[in-house]
């Protein structure tokens, strides 16, 4: 390990001014960026796979694969004209932004009441919500199909929204608990002291100090709606109430004929949403990933 | 008069002035949306899929107490311990690869660099879009014929002709698993990298003047300082490895020859197109053993967690 001397004055993270530049080249620089080619690839094939005219699609010899000539707009104008895609967006949007506040609202009071109002048995009603957390929807989904249909809501946007909180809950309840539990204490006794009530703590003093984590929770859960699945495939029957994913898998599959480049391009709008919405929060979403493990 | 204003401004802040007499009971009312809605839409069905696996039950059709008789059906059946060998091989063998590169990208995102940021939340990317979507362009890159993998390993003249990657056995597990590292890693890599900043880094200034070497630093400060989060990370991966539906319900739906059938793809393969919502149940109920294994091991992970980090939260 030898010391270089043009990078001694950089002493701020760890001991890294110990390596020298060449090493770290190829300690730290080269893997990195082979991960991130191999992480970023299918996100530039999808893209590129979107604006690519059939002829080129599947033409090897003539066309480089990684590169397109004369991009088109044909397999968006297909999706976006001839299709429900715009009917598949609209309802993920409508069932994900539903789903996300019914959480929201449950789990600020849900948090509130565990960590700060500590009830009797809320030690264990927490450790509840985490178990709630653990239990995935591969395994709730027959059940539920036969509820859904009990309740006569099957094929609507209802049986959506009223089931993705059972994954929001949890987990934004668990995350806002964290929150709480970081806020001092004295700011509510305060409250107390001069003659607030509960209600009027919660809502004046203790969320205008949640902001990051509600907006934490918030978008998370969003993401989530908008990435579920198996409930979206099995409680859903018609074109116009599918969501984006399953729409995409279900109705641009035809047979034997693959559009590939339409397919790519529902893939690509279909992901558009939730990644423009990670890249102006990204630190709210790494925060709630790592602070949902790390709690 | 005083006694007007004070009590006439708001009724509704001495209605809840009188709830607010005893935290206990305000508790429970605040408590109770999130309580109806979870035992409505989570205990109820959990309990009801139980029954279910007790039953016959099939759509439109209200099944009966049939015992334990889809279990001892689902114990002759070959296809069922296939897909249970499926899904512990697709589950540790994703896993462990998960670990290894998430560890390996969490060390190097940790590094002093420029654009660390940059790198950091671009590495998150596959995690963020929905994992259908994703899925969809992974078909398209293992797609048999025109392969974008397939045609650069033909340019670098390492393989004669294109790689079946979904038709054959061996590769389309392989396939399948490669697909769930890929969006697996960065969770594992992002959470490590939340883990490893909360060390030191005297503790590693003070090993490196006793003269430790690059290995024994990771080996007996890092790892350390950082299992009782890789306990949890791992925990939360196994589990969302263990019950995967939608990769492998895009790529491949089961085959080739059920070779990449796993539980939860079974199940709902019985119990929607099948129509046994009975045995379907039972299929599910039965990947739930391993699952309370996995969260027996993420409690002691967690109880771990208070006297290694010394209180650090």
């Amino acid at each position: 390990m030898t010391q270089s001397s043009e990078q001694m004055t950089d002493n701020s993270t760890g001991m890294s001014y110990l390596d020298s530049l060449p090493r770290r080249l190829i300690t730290v620089i080269l893997p990195l960026l082979v991960f991130v080619f191999v992480l970023l690839f299918p996100f530039y094939w999808m893209a590129i796979t979107a604006i690519k005219p059939n002829y080129q699609l599947t033409d090897y010899n003539n066309y480089s694969p990684l590169w397109v000539v004369e991009p088109t707009l044909e397999h968006i104008k297909y999706l976006l004209f001839e299709t429900s895609y715009p009917h598949w967006l609209w309802n993920t949007i409508y069932i994900s932004v539903a789903a996300t506040i019914i959480s929201l609202v449950t789990s600020v009071f849900a948090a509130y009441a565990i960590e700060r109002l500590r009830f009797n048995g809320s030690r264990w009603v927490g450790l509840g919500i985490f178990l709630a957390y653990l239990v995935p929807p591969s395994i709730l989904f027959i059940p539920l199909a036969i509820m859904i249909f009990g309740l006569g809501i099957y094929d609507t946007k209802l049986a959506l929204i009223l089931t993705y909180p059972t994954f929001l809950v949890p987990f934004s309840t668990w995350l806002l608990m964290g929150y709480f539990r970081s806020i001092p204490f004295e700011l509510e006794e305060c409250a107390l002291v001069d003659g607030a009530s509960r209600w009027q703590i919660l809502i004046k003093v203790l969320l205008p100090l949640s902001v990051p984590g509600l907006i934490s929770a918030g978008i998370f859960s969003f993401t989530l709606s908008w990435n579920e699945f198996i409930y979206a495939l099995t409680f859903i029957q018609s074109s116009e109430n599918k969501t984006v994913p399953v729409g995409v898998l279900t109705e641009l599959v035809r047979s034997d004929v693959y559009e590939w480049g339409s397919l790519m391009a529902g893939a690509l709008l279909g992901s558009l949403p939730v990644v423009i919405l990670y890249s102006f929060f990204v630190d709210y979403y790494v925060s709630s990933m790592t602070g949902a493990v790390k709690e | 008069m005083a006694n007007v204003t004070a009590t006439e401004p708001s009724p509704s802040r001495s209605f809840w002035a009188g709830i607010g007499q005893g935290r206990h009971v305000i508790g429970i009312v605040f408590m109770l949306p999130a309580a109806v809605f979870l035992l409505f839409f989570l205990t109820y069905p959990l309990g009801l899929g139980v029954w279910l696996g007790f039953t016959d039950t099939r759509i439109g059709r209200a099944g009966e107490f049939i015992g334990l008789e889809n279990y001892q059906s689902l114990m002759g059946d070959s296809l069922f311990w296939l897909v249970v060998f499926n899904t512990i091989l697709y589950t540790v063998a994703a896993s462990i690869l998960k670990f290894g590169l998430g560890l390996w990208l969490a060390l190097l995102l940790n590094e002093n660099m420029p654009f660390k940021a940059f790198f950091r939340a671009v590495v998150l990317l596959p995690w963020v879009v929905p994992t259908v979507l994703s899925a969809i362009a992974f078909w398209w890159i293992f797609d048999s014929q025109y392969s974008i993998i397939s045609w650069a390993l033909i340019k670098m003249e390492l393989i004669s002709a294109p790689i079946n990657f979904l038709g054959d056995v061996a590769n389309a597990r392989a396939s399948v698993i490669a697909a769930n590292v890929w969006r697996g890693i960065p969770f594992v890599a992002i959470s490590l990298l939340a883990g490893l900043q909360t060390i030191s880094p005297s503790l590693h200034e003070a090993a490196t003047l006793d003269g430790a070497t690059n290995w024994q630093r990771f080996r007996y400060i890092t790892l350390p300082m950082l299992s009782p989060i890789i306990a949890v990370v791992m925990t939360f991966s196994v589990l969302f490895t263990f019950t995967d539906f939608q990769l492998i319900y895009v790529l491949t739906r089961g085959g080739p020859l059920n070779s990449t059938h796993l539980m939860a793809t079974l199940s709902f393969q019985r119990a929607i197109p099948g129509g046994s919502l009975g045995e379907g149940a039972a299929i599910a109920v039965a990947m739930i053993p391993f699952l309370l294994g996995a969260i027996l091991f993420s409690y002691f992970g967690l109880q771990r967690r208070k006297w290694q980090q010394g209180g650090a939260d």
